[in-house]
C-alpha cells in the first residue's frame, strides 16, 4: 500500500531524512522508532504530502504523492505530532469540518462522526470547545479526525504521547484492532508499545533506517538475548562460575547479584548455540552438581538495549568522523 | 464539484471562527463607530450640506488600513501557531482551495460589517435626495478595496506564526498603496519629479482607483486593478505556504 524509495529531505545543508526506503502492506502495523530528531516526523509528513521530498519517491495505494497527491491523501488518515485541533471549535464542529473536507455529507457524515466518537470515547465532550479539553481528550479528538472516513491507511505521529496509562492502553488496543485490516504506521518513544502493538518495527537514526524487523527479530539482536540466568541457593559464585566455564557452550558468565543465601548468574551462550538447547545444558549441570535451583530463566533480550546499542553506536560513529 | 465543496467547507469554518469569538462583534462595533466618527466629525457630513455619502466613503482607505489587517492577520498565522496547518493541508484538498476558502470567508465578514452601515444610507435618503447609484458604486469600490487589503493581509499572515508581525507588515504595505496616490504626497512629488512619473506611481495607489467609485463611476480598469491585487497577493500566499512547507 505504501512504498517509499530512497526518500531524502534536506533542511538547508542538513539531511533530516537521508535515503529511507521501505514498503508496508495491508494488515501490518509498522512502528517507527528513533531518538528525537531522527527524522520520524519528517518522513511521516512527506508520506502525507505535507512536505515535498528533496529526493526519492513515495507511492500510496499506487498514487505518486509528488505528482498526484489528492487520491493518495484520500486513502490516509493522519494524526500529526502534538495532535493539533482548532481550539475555537467544539469537538463535534471540528469533526464535522473534517468530515466535509473528506467529502462526507448527510447521513454518511453523521454516521462517520458517530463511529469516530464512539471509537475514541468522546461522547462526554462532544459539545465542548476544544480549548477546554484535557490533553487526553484533545489528543483523542485529533485521532477521531484521522479515523473519520475509515481510511485504509493510518499515519499516527506519537499517538500515545501525553496520555495516561489507561488511555495509552485504550489507544494501543484500538491500533492493534484496526491494524488487522488496515495499514498503520505510528511513531513512538515507548518501546513496550512496539512490542505490544507492532508487527514490524523500523529504527531510524540520523535520517537513516538502522534496523527493520519484527519486534522479536530486533530483540534477538540484543546482547543478552538467549542468555540463561540462574538463581541458586547456598552455592558460592566462584564455584558455580568455575563449573560453568568448563562447559563448551558457555561463552561468558556474569554475576548479576550475590548475597549470603542466593547467587544469581547470567550465562551467555556461544554464537553457534541453538536456542532452547542452551537452557537444557545449564539445567543438566545444575542437576549434576545438585545445586538448589531457585530460578532458571531464558532471556529474550530487551528492545531498550537494542535501541540504545544501535542508536548510540551510530551517534558515536558520527562523532568520531 | 468537490473543489467548490472544499472551498465552501473551509469558508464556513473560517466564518464560524470569527463569530465564535467576541473579536467579530468588537470589530464590527469599532468599525461602525469609526465609520460614523469619520463621516460626521472628520468628514463634516452635516456641514457640507450635500445629500451624498462622499464624506463616508472618502475615509475608507484609511479606516481599512488598520481594521482589515486586524481581520486578516490570523488567517494563516493562527494555523501555523496551532499546528492545524499540517492537519488542513494533509486533507484531500489543494492549497488553493484552502487559500480561497479562507479569503472568501474573511471577505464575507468584511462585507457583513460594511452592510451594517446601511443606516447611513437610510439617513441620507431621509434628509435629502441623493443619487443612490453613486452610493451603490461607492459600496462596490469599498468592498473591492477591502478585498485588496485583505489579500495582502493573507499574504503577510502566511509569512509568520506571529499575528502582530503579520499585522504590522500588512499595515505598512497597505499604507504604501495609499500614500503613493494620496493628494498631499503626490503634490510633494510633483515638486521634483515629472508629471508622468507621478502619474505612474499614483497608478499603483488604491486611492487613484477608489476615487472613481466614489464619484459613481464603475470603471472596468479599476475593477481589474483591485482584482489583480487580490489575485497576486493570494498567489503569493500560495508561494509562501509552499516555501514554508518545503523548509
Amino acid at each position: 500500500m505504501i512504498k517509499v524509495e530512497n526518500l531524502k529531505k534536506a533542511f538547508g545543508m542538513k539531511y533530516a531524512v537521508n535515503g529511507v526506503s521501505f514498503a508496508v502492506e495491508r494488515g501490518e502495523v509498522l512502528g517507527f522508532l528513533g531518538p528525537n530528531g531522527a527524522g520520524k516526523s519528517t518522513t511521516m509528513r512527506m508520506i502525507m504530502g505535507f512536505i515535498p521530498p528533496t529526493d526519492g519517491k513515495i507511492s500510496v495505494g499506487g498514487f505518486d504523492m509528488a505528482e498526484n497527491p489528492i487520491p493518495g491523501k484520500r486513502l490516509m488518515g493522519y494524526l500529526p505530532e502534538n495532535a493539533p485541533a482548532y481550539s475555537d471549535m467544539t469537538v463535534h464542529g471540528f469533526l464535522a469540518f473534517a468530515a466535509e473536507l473528506r467529502g462526507l455529507a448527510g447521513d454518511a457524515k453523521k454516521k462517520a462522526i458517530g463511529n469516530a466518537v464512539e471509537m475514541c470515547f468522546l461522547q462526554n465532550v462532544l459539545h465542548q470547545s476544544v480549548d477546554t479539553l484535557s490533553k487526553g481528550y484533545r489528543h483523542r479528538t485529533s485521532l477521531a479526525q484521522a479515523l473519520l472516513h475509515d481510511p485504509d491507511i493510518l499515519i499516527l505521529d506519537e499517538p500515545t504521547d501525553g496520555l495516561d496509562p489507561n488511555q495509552k492502553h485504550e489507544i494501543r488496543t484500538l491500533i492493534k484492532r484496526m491494524g488487522e485490516t488496515k495499514v498503520i504506521i505510528f511513531s513512538t518513544h515507548i518501546l513496550e508499545e512496539v512490542e505490544a502493538v507492532c508487527s514490524r518495527a523500523i529504527i531510524i537514526d540520523r535520517g537513516q533506517i538502522v534496523a527493520n524487523g519484527t519486534p522479536r527479530e530486533l530483540k534477538a539482536r540484543s546482547q543478552n538475548a538467549g542468555a540463561v540466568t540462574i538463581s541458586l541457593l547456598g552455592a558460592p559464585s566462584a564455584d558455580v562460575i568455575g563449573k560453568l566455564r568448563v562447559l563448551s557452550a558457555v561463552k561468558d558468565t556474569q554475576v548479576v547479584s550475590e548475597d549470603s543465601a542466593r547467587t544469581t548468574i547470567r550465562c551467555v551462550p556461544n554464537q553457534d548455540q541453538v536456542s532452547g538447547t542452551f537452557s537444557r545444558v545449564i539445567a543438566d549441570l545444575v542437576q549434576r552438581e545438585n545445586w538448589r535451583l531457585e530460578e532458571l530463566r531464558v532471556e529474550e533480550g530487551k528492545l531498550d538495549d537494542v535501541f540504545r546499542n544501535i542508536t548510540l553506536s551510530e551517534t558515536q560513529k558520527g562523532a568520531t568522523q | 464539484m468537490s473543489a467548490w465543496n472544499n472551498v465552501k467547507a473551509i469558508a464556513k469554518r473560517e466564518l464560524g471562527a470569527y463569530f465564535s469569538s467576541p473579536v467579530a462583534y468588537v470589530f464590527i462595533v469599532i468599525f461602525l463607530l469609526l465609520a460614523g466618527f469619520f463621516t460626521f466629525n472628520v468628514g463634516q457630513f452635516f456641514q457640507i450640506g450635500e445629500a451624498s455619502l462622499t464624506s463616508f466613503f472618502y475615509w475608507h482607505p484609511w479606516l481599512y488600513l488598520f481594521l482589515v489587517p486586524a481581520v486578516g492577520m490570523r488567517l494563516w498565522s493562527e494555523e501555523r501557531r496551532q499546528g492545524t496547518m499540517e492537519l488542513l493541508l494533509t486533507m484531500p484538498i489543494t492549497t488553493w482551495q484552502a487559500i480561497l476558502g479562507k479569503f472568501l470567508a474573511s471577505w464575507a465578514f468584511l462585507a457583513i460589517a460594511l452592510l451594517l452601515t446601511f443606516p447611513i444610507v437610510i439617513t441620507v435618503n431621509y434628509l435629502g435626495d441623493p443619487d443612490n447609484g453613486i452610493i451603490f458604486a461607492g459600496y462596490i469600490g469599498s468592498l473591492l478595496l477591502a478585498g485588496a487589503y485583505l489579500a495582502i493581509s493573507s499574504m503577510t499572515s502566511a509569512m509568520t506564526r506571529n499575528q502582530v508581525v503579520s499585522f504590522i507588515v500588512s499595515v505598512v504595505i497597505c499604507l504604501f498603496l495609499i500614500i503613493v496616490g494620496y493628494g498631499p504626497v503626490t503634490d510633494l512629488l510633483t515638486g521634483w519629479g515629472s508629471a508622468a512619473l507621478v502619474d505612474t506611481v499614483a497608478a499603483f495607489s488604491v486611492i487613484t482607483h477608489f476615487d472613481p467609485f466614489q464619484k459613481g463611476l464603475i470603471d472596468l480598469r479599476d475593477i481589474v486593478f483591485f482584482l489583480s491585487i487580490i489575485v497576486f497577493a493570494l498567489f503569493t500566499t500560495g508561494v509562501i505556504i509552499r516555501a514554508h512547507r518545503a523548509g
